[in-house]
């Protein structure tokens, strides 16, 4: 009931606000008309009392035109920087593994790397499997890269030219597997025209595999002198095998559990979101990943921007630092600004401006006024960068907006006065500007 | 002279080449003559300093415009190449466009291109194609010749098919290429064709460019482009004569080759493939890109960054009787620096008063007055107001005149301390003119400049027009800056003595006698207010929480906890009393609580911000002024010190924690043993040395914390430096801690030390050593005093911080460049959008909601229950009203909220445990303060 009675406040209020010309955040209406609300006999007036204080205070603290936000957020972002640490910590939650964080981590976000220096997801779980530690432990070990060496020995009998696979009953059942997954996968993925899979030597689960070459050997192809090594051949067969991926999604190369309150988490190093994701039992709503450029393949730009606001607001609170979030969106938002994701720096946003000068003022100098000359480039002098360099006001702040001066009917005894300053005594006598003295253009 | 407006405004720069018709066209004199002066030192003509190329020379005029040094900006010359020669610069472009075009007939050859043509009025981006080499085989559609594959071997030559391609004969085919296929390789040939990229003929930049110097003995040294140009020129001539005589084939292309080094050296000396044209002394020469690129380039050094003049510098020290706003300026400094005064009806007696003055009025009993130091005359002269002339220069003061006059008390100035990190690095403040030699400011300033008093120091700029004068007023005082732009709460507050103080004086609400409540009011203005009460003895009394309150304004109420507060949130007041860390403030009166750094200190002042706030930026600013000065004296009435004995513990403690790491140590070997021998249990996801590590670490900085605790019971408020800790003033208890009690675990790269000798850290010890002193260890405490090897240990950690500080300034310094170049150009639109200079929009609301930041309340828009309380008058109830009158708290949620409720709950307390624990120490005091400044 209270439901229905916030909602109507709120669509008042936004109503209200909106016919003075005011767009109130959502956040602010809902609180509002929350705790209104909770109040008894309220009163039409009394609504439209709260939406005039609201939108009265509102205003003030609105931004001001002209506010040069871009600055101001550059500043924010980059002063507290000189405060960071340089070292990568233990992550917070789980001690066991290392992340990037502080300076460097801050950095690779604003460069907008392909592939975190440490990339690492947090792994959620469905309602039914997230408190049972058995179950998560299962989704873990899916999740989780096993390879051969991790559940077997290998070794190599050179005379016989075989490659012998001793499974390691403790490492299987750790891994959740049994001898005959093993088996499966070697069976698959081995070429089965150059190597013949048989039972080896001990028993049970701890029976091993043994590799021989085939004895139909694939059709020579001309030109390969094939027996000549056969070591060789073996012990890259070997390699082979050591290679070969029982189970779990490529790149993670480690998956923990957490109890964090009342569920179970996995933090995993390395990163495959897609991967994860497919997974069942898996919560897509709220697992995710630090490597930013993978939730922008998977989920596309707005997602990336979310992650990178995420990621950079953590980066800072982490080493206690308070930075507004409004600043860390407009980053986000301007390196996400044209679709993908772009870098801040040379490569990047400040590459791409559309000003002449400010690219040559910034990096490869030579480069950018060469290039320039050729289309015939025109640089319409919009920018900060490009103004201090000519010597004019910048456009930002007091400096957007010209005050334009019409005098009515000049004193005729005091010319001083006609001009909005006593004009400087000009050397050689300026032309008239027309009818309109103008400060600034 | 400062100009008044701009005259006119440059509206658009267009890029072009120069063609070689118009290079001709602007050219004044013809260069032949690779000589420079003659042996008088009169420039020769048709030499590279020749009269019409401008004049250097006090004295000459310039051949082409008559104007003198200062007067003449210079003319451009030119050279006449005896052979063409590709521009470097060009190489890869001229590459580009021979390889899309037929060798014979220079039209497009469609299948040699990989891109589409580019649409020309608006030209964004000419990357994604073109570049496809022409196959051998390829046949131009247009006139059937077949296609050879052209190589550019770097820098300069051309091959195709093997076969060197001359410059002339580049520029041949340049030349074929019509207009319209240049427009689809994206030229634009309305301002350069393509065979201007090769060069017959090069300009001259006039000698302004590239001024001689002349030494002390009279000998002339050149500038290296002059130097570069020499060698053009000599080549130059050498080549068209043996052209001429028709010398063979070999010597005229060595000589062309020749010459094409030096051009391209001329544009570029870093170009790779060559090696760099080198002066007499072996030093590369500074030619045209060396000189605009980089850091000391023109462009970053002298274009994004200009000297300007009426700027004073030097070293800057505290001042605590000062207002936040205002700086101390140097009587020296005051004279130097002047404001323009434009002579009016209205001020003209006192500027031929001040002007007659001199430019140095005596300072009759220390009193400073205005001098004025020129006289900028109606028709422009600029006269120097001298002891001498002052009474003439008087008498010429007229309306129209300007009067340059010294500062006085109340001018306003721009005051920077570098770096300039965010805007609250340069700030206006009103000018006092005081004695001695540096630069005076009140402590609170120091937060934002990020200044000490260890020999930093500081600039300041002397505005000089209306404009800027209004402005800085109205947006970069100091009180408007109160409040952070970074995270909408003070930067701008109380530190080190100010809290200190403000602790001793509010916590348990001391009582003070008449004479001294006298003293402590003295500095600040602040009338006394009537007594508290009376003593038993019948003397009045005042006490401290009263004199603090007089500093704050009366409407302000408000409550929270302060920072000694040890206390759960929801422990009842009864608790608090006891440690009177509950802070009440009730119009304007403080009723309990001490006050510390959680009310006032910079950067999380409760109290400062509520009043910066509420009360506007000028009251904060009497607060801070009346806070720092009652403070001072309110800290020295006592006084306050610390020394190395505070920190002295009993000699039972003393053994108990010695106890403690000898335990530690014990533990650490059974860890080491139990390793050794297998038996340690390996944890999840870990090696075996990583589970010994963790363990081992785990175990001494139990025990470091066990001293420290040890220790700490012998820590009381009545010790100075805990109070410095605790009231948040300057410190920590870990700081005490490790004074008192243990120093704890060195550390480099998050690790127990370990570098060093082989396999182990010191010769001291075994090899393999696993234990815990071999490995950096610090048992001992400072006081003390470390053995040998610890000290040595503790050494490796502080380094790394050392090190740390000084990777980290260059890393960030080098980020907050890109950032802000990257994000400069944006800006709030009316229509509240935040688009870049092109127009596009890249929010369609700043930060989602268009709230300023620094008008936030910690980043948030508005406090809704002011917002209702102000609107709904007797009808508003609080959240704990509300909950008594059992109407919140029955709406019935849902299972998924209840989870994510619970969730959030838990968050919030391990987000309060780790705070608690805050950075277990490890490595040095984290870089700590290095030396210097």
């Amino acid at each position: 009931m209270t439901e229905t009675k916030g909602e109507k406040f709120s669509q008042e209020l936004d109503r209200l606000a909106k016919a003075e010309g005011v767009r109130l955040p959502r956040i602010l209406l809902l609180s509002a008309s929350e705790m209104l609300a909770a109040h008894r006999g309220i009163e039409a007036e009394d609504v439209r009392k709260v939406a005039k204080e609201l939108v009265r205070r509102f205003r003030k603290v609105e931004v001001d035109a002209h506010e040069s936000v871009g600055i101001v957020a550059a500043q924010s972002i980059g002063e507290p920087g000189t405060q960071m640490t340089l070292r990568t910590f233990h992550y917070a939650g789980v001690a066991e593994m290392n992340v990037t964080l502080g300076l460097p981590r801050l950095i690779e976000l604003v460069d907008a790397r392909r592939v975190p220096s440490t990339p690492m997801m947090t792994v959620y779980l469905d309602r039914g499997v997230r408190a049972d530690e058995k179950k998560v432990h299962e989704i873990a070990l899916k999740i989780e890269v096993t390879t051969v060496p991790d559940i077997a020995a290998i070794g190599t009998v050179v005379e016989e030219l075989k490659v012998v696979v001793t499974p390691r009953p403790a490492l299987l059942d750790a891994r959740g597997l049994t001898r005959s997954d093993l088996e499966r996968v070697l069976d698959q993925t081995l070429d089965k025209r150059r190597w013949t899979l048989s039972n080896g030597s001990g028993g049970g689960e701890g029976r091993s595999f043994e590799i021989h070459q085939a004895e139909t050997a694939p059709p020579k192809t001309g030109k390969e002198p094939e027996e000549e090594m056969p070591f060789r051949r073996l012990l890259a067969a070997a390699e082979a095998v050591r290679a070969i991926q029982i189970k779990g999604l490529s790149s993670i190369k480690r998956a923990l559990i957490k109890k964090e309150s009342t569920e179970w988490v996995i933090y995993t190093e390395g990163s495959n979101l897609a991967g994860v994701l497919e997974i069942p039992g898996v919560d897509r709503s709220r697992t995710t990943t630090n490597s930013v450029f993978e939730i922008y393949k998977v989920l596309g730009v707005e997602a990336a921007r979310t992650a990178l606001i995420n990621e950079a607001s953590r980066t800072l609170s982490e080493q206690g630092l308070t930075v507004d979030i409004r600043h860390i969106m407009l980053v986000s938002d301007l390196m996400t600004n044209e679709g993908d994701i772009r870098a801040i720096g040379r490569h990047g946003i400040s590459g791409k401006k559309t000003s002449v000068l400010a690219r040559a003022a910034f990096e490869i100098t030579a480069n950018h006024l060469l290039r320039a000359a050729i289309t015939g480039e025109v640089d319409e002098l919009k920018g900060v960068a490009e103004n201090i360099i000519v010597g004019q006001p910048i456009a930002l702040g007091t400096g957007a907006v010209d005050l334009i001066y019409r005098p009515l009917a000049a004193p005729a005894s005091s010319p001083n006065h006609t001009r909005p300053k006593p004009a400087a005594p000009p050397a050689p006598p300026a032309p008239e500007e027309g009818a309109a003295p103008t400060t600034g253009a | 002279m400062p100009p008044t407006g701009l005259a006119k405004r440059i509206r658009s720069l267009q890029f072009a080449f120069l063609s070689p018709d118009e290079i001709r066209r602007m050219a004044a004199v013809k260069i032949i003559t690779a000589d420079t002066y003659d042996d008088d030192g009169y420039p020769i003509e048709m030499g590279l300093m020749d009269l019409h190329l401008g004049v250097i020379e006090p004295n000459l005029r310039c051949r082409t415009c008559g104007g003198r040094v200062n007067e003449c900006p210079g003319h451009f010359g030119l050279i006449e190449l005896a052979m063409p020669v590709i521009h470097v610069g060009y190489a890869k472009e001229i590459k580009r466009l021979l390889q899309s075009t037929c060798r014979s007939c220079g039209r497009i050859i469609p299948a040699a291109l990989t891109g589409r043509g580019v649409a020309f009025s608006g030209i964004e981006d000419l990357g994604g194609g073109f570049s496809r080499p022409v196959k051998e085989d390829l046949v131009c559609p247009h006139c059937q010749e077949v296609q050879q594959k052209i190589v550019l071997d770097k820098p300069t030559t051309f091959r195709e098919s093997g076969h060197k391609i001359t410059p002339k004969e580049v520029r041949a085919r340049l030349e074929r290429i019509t207009d319209e296929d240049c427009r689809q390789l994206g030229l634009n040939p309305k301002f350069g064709r393509p065979e201007w990229m090769v060069l017959t003929v090069l300009p001259v930049p006039p000698v302004a460019v590239r001024p001689s110097i002349t030494l002390e003995s009279g000998e002339r040294s050149e500038d290296d482009l002059t130097h570069k140009l020499v060698d053009v020129l000599r080549i130059n001539q050498r080549l068209r004569e043996n052209r001429d005589m028709g010398a063979p084939q070999l010597v005229v292309e060595d000589l062309w080759e020749l010459l094409q080094y030096h051009v391209t050296t001329y544009f570029d000396n870093q170009t790779s493939g060559i090696p760099p044209a080198r002066h007499r002394s072996g030093r590369p020469l500074k030619t045209l890109v060396q000189r605009l690129k980089g850091k000391d380039g023109r462009f970053r050094s002298n274009l994004s960054g200009k000297r300007v003049n009426f700027s004073a510098r030097t070293v800057i020290s505290p001042d605590p009787l000062l207002s936040i706003n205002e700086v101390g300026i140097p009587v020296e400094v005051a004279r130097a620096l002047t404001v323009p005064l434009d002579v009016t009806p209205q001020n003209l007696e006192v500027a031929q008063e001040l002007v007659k003055r001199g430019p140095a009025p005596p300072m009759t009993g220390g009193v400073y007055l205005p001098g004025v130091n020129y006289l900028v005359r109606p028709d422009g002269q600029r006269i120097k107001v001298m002891d001498k002339n002052a009474e003439a220069c008087s008498a010429m003061v007229t309306l129209g005149c300007r009067v340059e006059r010294q500062m006085v008390n109340g001018d306003i100035v721009l005051f920077n301390r570098q770096p300039s990190l965010h805007r609250m690095s340069m700030m206006a403040h009103f000018v006092r003119i005081l004695p001695y030699k540096t630069f005076r400011f009140n402590l609170c300033d120091c937060t934002p400049y990020n200044a000490d008093f260890d020999g930093d120091e500081m600039n300041l700029h002397v505005l000089q027009g209306h404009e800027a004068r209004a402005e800085a007023k109205v947006i970069m005082q100091v009180q408007e800056h109160i409040l952070s732009p970074r995270y909408g709460g003070p930067i701008i507050g109380m530190i080190h003595d100010h809290i200190t103080s403000a602790f001793l004086l509010t916590h348990h609400d001391p009582h003070f006698n008449e004479a001294e409540t006298c003293y402590i009011l003295s500095k600040s203005h602040i009338p006394m207010p009537p007594p508290k009460g009376h003593e038993k003895n019948g003397e009045a009394y005042w006490t401290g929480k009263q004199i603090f309150s007089l500093t704050l304004p009366e409407d302000l109420t408000l409550e929270f906890r302060s920072s000694i507060c040890s206390h759960k949130s929801g422990a009842e007041p009864k608790e608090h009393a006891e440690d009177d860390c509950l802070v009440v403030v009730e119009h304007g009166q403080l009723t309990s609580g001490t006050i510390d750094a959680k009310a006032i200190a910079a950067g999380k002042g409760v109290i400062l911000d509520a009043i910066a706030r509420n009360n506007g930026p000028a009251r904060a600013r009497r607060f801070l002024d009346e806070m720092s000065r009652l403070s001072i004296t309110a800290i020295s009435l006592k006084g306050l010190s610390t020394g190395i004995d505070d920190e002295d513990v009993p000699e039972d403690a003393r053994r108990h924690i010695s106890k403690v790491m000898s335990d530690a140590r014990e533990q650490v070997k059974s860890l080491v043993e139990q390793y050794k021998t297998g038996k340690l249990e390996q944890m999840p996801g870990r090696s075996l040395e990583e589970t010994l590590e963790v363990q081992i670490r785990g175990t001494l900085s139990r025990a470091r914390d066990q001293a420290g605790d040890i220790a700490g019971r012998f820590l009381g408020l009545d010790n100075p430096a805990v109070i410095l800790a605790k009231s948040g003033a300057r410190g920590t208890m870990l700081n005490l801690t490790q004074m008192a009690g243990a120093v704890g675990q060195q550390s480099v790269r998050g690790e127990r030390l370990l570098r060093g000798y082989y396999n182990r850290t010191l010769p001291h010890f075994a090899r393999g050593d696993l234990g815990a002193e071999a490995r950096g260890f610090v048992s001992s405490s400072y006081k003390t005093g470390l053995s040998a090897t610890e000290y040595f240990f503790h050494s490796m950690g502080g380094r790394e911080g050392l090190v740390d500080t000084a990777v980290r300034t260059s890393r960030s310094g080098y980020m907050q460049r890109r950032l802000i170049n990257a994000l400069e150009d944006l800006r709030v639109e009316e229509d509240g959008t935040v688009r870049n200079t092109a127009g596009t929009i890249i929010q369609y609301r700043f930060g989602e909601d268009g709230v300023d930041p620094s008008r936030s309340v910690q980043g948030k828009a508005l406090i809704v229950e002011e917002v209702l309380r102000e609107a709904l008058g007797k009808k508003y109830r609080t959240e704990l009203e509300l909950r008594g009158e059992g109407i919140v708290g029955t709406t019935v949620v849902g299972e998924e909220e209840l989870d994510l409720l619970a969730e959030a709950q838990a968050e919030e307390e391990t987000e309060e445990e780790e705070a608690e624990e805050g950075g277990g120490f490890e490595g040095g005091e984290g870089g700590g303060e290095s030396g210097g400044d």
